[in-house]
């Protein structure tokens, strides 16, 4: 039997600092194991990522526009799990919420350009959240467990769309699986012409002013999930469901609404993608980034203070390995598929690995200072 | 001189910022019964796991017969000779005796010739000890005073000297408890040492012959049992005088406020826990709801607060329905006519422990002003209203941002209680107040209770402890098997008679 830490010696900074932070490292020397084993040099490719996602200014606006996608999805599962729901359904729900930016914005493209944004938000929400309704009742009522539901409904999102875009609300004027563009001005307003404001001049950005509202989501989930009596019933019903019954809180009734606002954050993600980036809905837009979202919540302890930098750092990942493997032959795509897998085993799946060993080094070290 | 059979000299523990044991040191000789007695939180638990090398100490040593041991785990204590009797019994349900006492003891498998002989040996133990257990017995058919010697004869057969007992006889009916201290006296007989940990005032009178005293993680005395009283330990442990005796004057009845008719309740496994009872309570009056833990109280108490459903029956609330077989009330709303719970389980039903104390302080309340406006809770008012009901509760430590689950298990009951007193509830279901709850604070919560009771309120008291229910109570139902078995007022019955009607045999 080992002797267990005392969790109440562990500094704050140690469990949610450090911990994840080797994790991290650990993470990255495995990962530039795959590196040197595929025949490039690790640190050649480290400096690749830094200099292709922080170098230039192109670059670091890449970064920024993927931290925007994963600081959404990432939002989105840590409020389902603060309910202790794992909503692997964020890709589904993301899907779905494009089509509800997608379906608003053409419909009433006429009014107030503001006001089309905002019905536009309100759309991806509200078909985000109806996605992931379904399988929250199921789970509710009919203790059908999430995790095997939403990834269910991510299929069925998928097949959907495909359904939607070649047979119904395909552009019919050409063969792809994409709609028509949105009007020109109901389109975001993106950091090219934000740079141009102050004569810089960049070719394209697919930043855009999505990542204002992925700081404005943050500190909404924030507010609702420890200011609100919402939040503090989702707390509960995730933390102890028995003495939620006891104290009157309806676990069937959260559930719901944790999953409604999960997939309703998910949704969001249609609005970086259709309103900032594509004007339109493309087959596959969602791209992993609902799964990525999961890891980023993981590695940002399900708090937006965490989650941020960690959708950062995914961010800088994505940017900084295309450049990787557009300059490394030897490195593949599927290479930086592998590094995030990695990164989602050490902070995901083997959190806890070191965590008694970093934590007890800490506290016997820390006491052994007190005690001098 | 002899030495000592087990020595502790200056063991120190700490969790956190909290110091559970301090320089503790302690001699106990062989063949006698040692009494630790302390209030919840003292540091006994932690004392006797450090002995039994659950946790070890951050300094200090221990002795067994003058040699110094080195404890890493509970083996390492088996094999010096002390075994430890929990108060939740570590044994497989679906398994006999024979079975969880051979079970991982021998480091091979037992068969043949060798099971034979471990069962001559038990049964020579069985003997000596008069334990009278049937070792073919499969231990879910067994009650718990059996299965608590189960646990004795395991101690026995791995060759301890030293037995440790924490709270052996929280969960004992009065009977159980006579025939417990039978076996410990002829334990002490054959020369084998035992070590108990308790907070019952008369079981160190009853058994002991030395009895040492905590408080705080000190040990602040020593002496033999014959040298002292119940007033003088009582007042060693808290560090002040103590009244033993509840001053209550008698009750003043009102109307019945609160009325239960031919009720049936099931549990989740669909077996029927409460079975047709019926019984009222008016207000300004205390009925208390003896028994041996599982005989349906529990179910009783979840279906009266409306967590669970009832299968048939009616439940009044000033004479009006409010739960038959198709209406579950839900506890919020019973929250609103009045009705409080403080439930028996704090850790699984009363707390979210993960929650810090403020937000636990206003569980099931949070939607109301001035916890919450709108929806949007009012932190720096729940934490001002949390100190001052800390301060009011005396809950240590006084910090309303601590994680619950750091509190002692009596100050995570003083939360709960505070929270359920606080809004003067017109009926109160109260389940286990005590349970796990030092002397200075079941004085506090005693009288809270008597005072709640004197402003007209009406009070279900479920307590295994009887002592509580004949203190507190006006009148005293026993349950057994889901049946109502008897009712007493309390003036004129015994604890012999309760224990009896407790154990289904009056």
């Amino acid at each position: 039997m080992t002797n267990a830490v005392d969790k109440s010696k562990v500094p704050w900074w140690v469990s949610n600092l450090i911990v994840p932070l080797v994790n991290l490292v650990l993470a990255l020397l495995v990962s530039a194991l795959f590196i040197f084993i595929a025949g490039e040099n690790p640190i050649k490719a480290v400096k690749l990522i830094i200099y292709g996602s922080f170098g230039y200014l192109d670059g670091f606006a890449y970064t920024l526009y993927y931290t925007t996608n994963f600081v959404f999805t990432g939002l989105a599962f840590a409020v389902a799990f603060h309910c202790r729901l794992f909503n692997i359904g964020g890709e589904g729900q993301a899907y779905i919420g494009g089509l509800g930016v997608f379906l608003v914005a053409i419909n009433v493209s006429f009014l107030p350009v503001p006001i089309v944004w905002l019905l536009a938000i309100a759309g991806a929400v509200v078909f985000g959240a109806a996605w992931a309704f379904i399988p929250a009742y199921l789970q509710a009522k009919r203790g059908s467990h999430v995790v095997i539901t939403t990834i269910m409904f991510n299929f069925i999102a998928s097949s959907l769309m495909v359904f939607l875009l070649v047979d119904v609300i395909r552009d019919m004027k050409q063969m792809g699986p994409h709609t028509v563009a949105l009007p020109k001005e109901i389109w975001f307003p993106t950091f090219k012409e934000f740079a141009a404001l102050f004569g810089i001049k960049i070719r394209y950005s697919p930043l855009n002013i999505s990542f204002l509202l992925a700081i404005a989501a943050s500190f909404f989930v924030w507010f609702l999930v420890w200011k609100t009596k919402w939040g503090y019933e989702m707390r509960a019903v995730g933390h102890n469901t028995q003495a939620a019954i006891y104290a009157g809180i309806s676990p069937y009734k959260n559930i719901i609404i944790a999953m409604c606002i999960s997939g309703g954050l998910a949704g969001l993600l249609g609005i970086n993608e259709i309103l900032g980036v594509h004007h339109k809905i493309v087959a596959g837009f969602p791209a992993g980034y609902g799964f990525t979202g999961i890891a980023v919540a993981l590695m940002g302890r399900n708090h937006p203070i965490g989650i941020f930098p960690a959708a950062f750092l995914f961010g800088i990942l994505y940017q900084g390995g295309s450049e990787v493997t557009f300059d490394m032959p030897n490195i593949t795509r599927y290479m930086f598929v592998a590094v995030q897998g990695v990164i989602i085993l050490f902070s995901g799946a083997l959190e806890n690995l070191f965590r008694p060993q970093i934590e007890s080094f800490f506290v016997n070290r820390l006491n052994r200072k007190v005690s001098v | 001189m002899v030495s000592p059979i087990l020595e502790l000299k200056n063991i120190n523990k700490s969790f956190g910022h909290v110091q559970a044991n301090k320089n503790i040191n302690l001699k106990i000789n062989q063949g006698t019964i040692h009494g630790i007695i302390g209030e919840n939180g003292a540091g006994k638990s932690t004392l006797m796991s450090i002995v039994y090398g659950l946790y070890q100490a951050d300094s200090g040593t221990i002795s067994v017969s003058g040699k110094e041991i080195k404890l890493k785990s509970p083996r390492d204590s088996i094999e010096s000779g002390i075994g430890m009797v929990h108060q939740h019994f570590m044994l497989v349900e679906n398994f006999t005796v024979l079975e969880n006492i051979v079970l991982g003891f021998e480091g091979e498998f037992v068969f043949g010739e060798k099971l034979k002989k471990a069962k001559q040996d038990l049964k020579n133990l069985c003997d000596t000890y008069k334990l009278n257990i049937d070792l073919e017995s499969v231990i879910s058919d067994l009650s718990v005073g059996f299965r608590q010697r189960v646990e004795i004869l395991k101690s026995l057969y791995r060759g301890a000297e030293i037995f440790i007992l924490d709270e052996p006889t929280g969960v004992l009916t009065p009977q159980e408890v006579d025939e417990l201290f039978k076996i410990l006296r002829s334990l002490k007989e054959e020369g084998k040492t035992i070590v108990l940990i308790t907070h019952k005032l008369n079981e160190i009178m009853d058994l002991t012959s030395e009895v040492s005293v905590m408080r705080q993680g000190e040990v602040v005395g020593h002496t033999k049992t014959s040298d002292t009283n119940k007033e003088k330990l009582a007042e060693m442990m808290v560090g002040r005088s103590v009244l033993l005796r509840l001053n209550k004057e008698d009750a003043k009845l009102g109307d019945v406020v609160f009325k239960v008719e031919n009720l049936t309740v099931k549990d989740d496994l669909d077996v029927t826990r409460v079975k047709n009872v019926s019984f009222e309570i008016r207000s300004g009056e205390i009925l208390g709801l003896a028994g041996v833990t599982g005989n349906g109280q529990t179910e009783l108490l979840e279906a009266l607060s409306g967590i669970r459903k009832v299968e048939s029956g009616n439940i009044y609330l000033n004479d009006e329905k409010v739960s038959d077989k198709e209406n579950l009330l839900d506890p919020r709303k019973l929250k609103e006519k009045g009705l409080a719970h403080v439930p028996e389980d704090r850790q699984r039903m009363g707390l979210v422990t993960n929650f810090k104390a403020y937000e636990n302080l206003i569980f099931g309340y949070h939607d109301q002003e001035p916890y919450s406006k709108s929806s949007i809770l009012r932190d720096s008012d729940i934490i001002t209203y949390s100190k001052k009901v800390m301060e009011e509760y005396d809950v240590r430590p006084r910090s309303p941002q601590l994680i619950t689950s750091n509190f002692s298990g009596g100050n995570q009951q003083k939360i709960i209680l505070s929270r359920e007193l606080n809004e003067s509830p017109k009926i109160l279901l109260v389940g286990q107040p005590t349970r796990g709850v030092d002397i200075g604070a079941i004085e506090f919560i005693h009288q809270r209770l008597i005072d709640m009771r004197d402003k007209g309120a009406a009070i279900l008291l479920v307590s295994v402890e009887l002592d509580e229910v004949l203190s507190l109570s006006d009148r005293i139902l026993v349950m057994f098997d889901g049946n109502i078995v008897g009712e007493r007022i309390n003036k004129d019955v015994t604890d012999r008679e309760l224990g009896l009607l407790m154990a289904g045999v009056a």
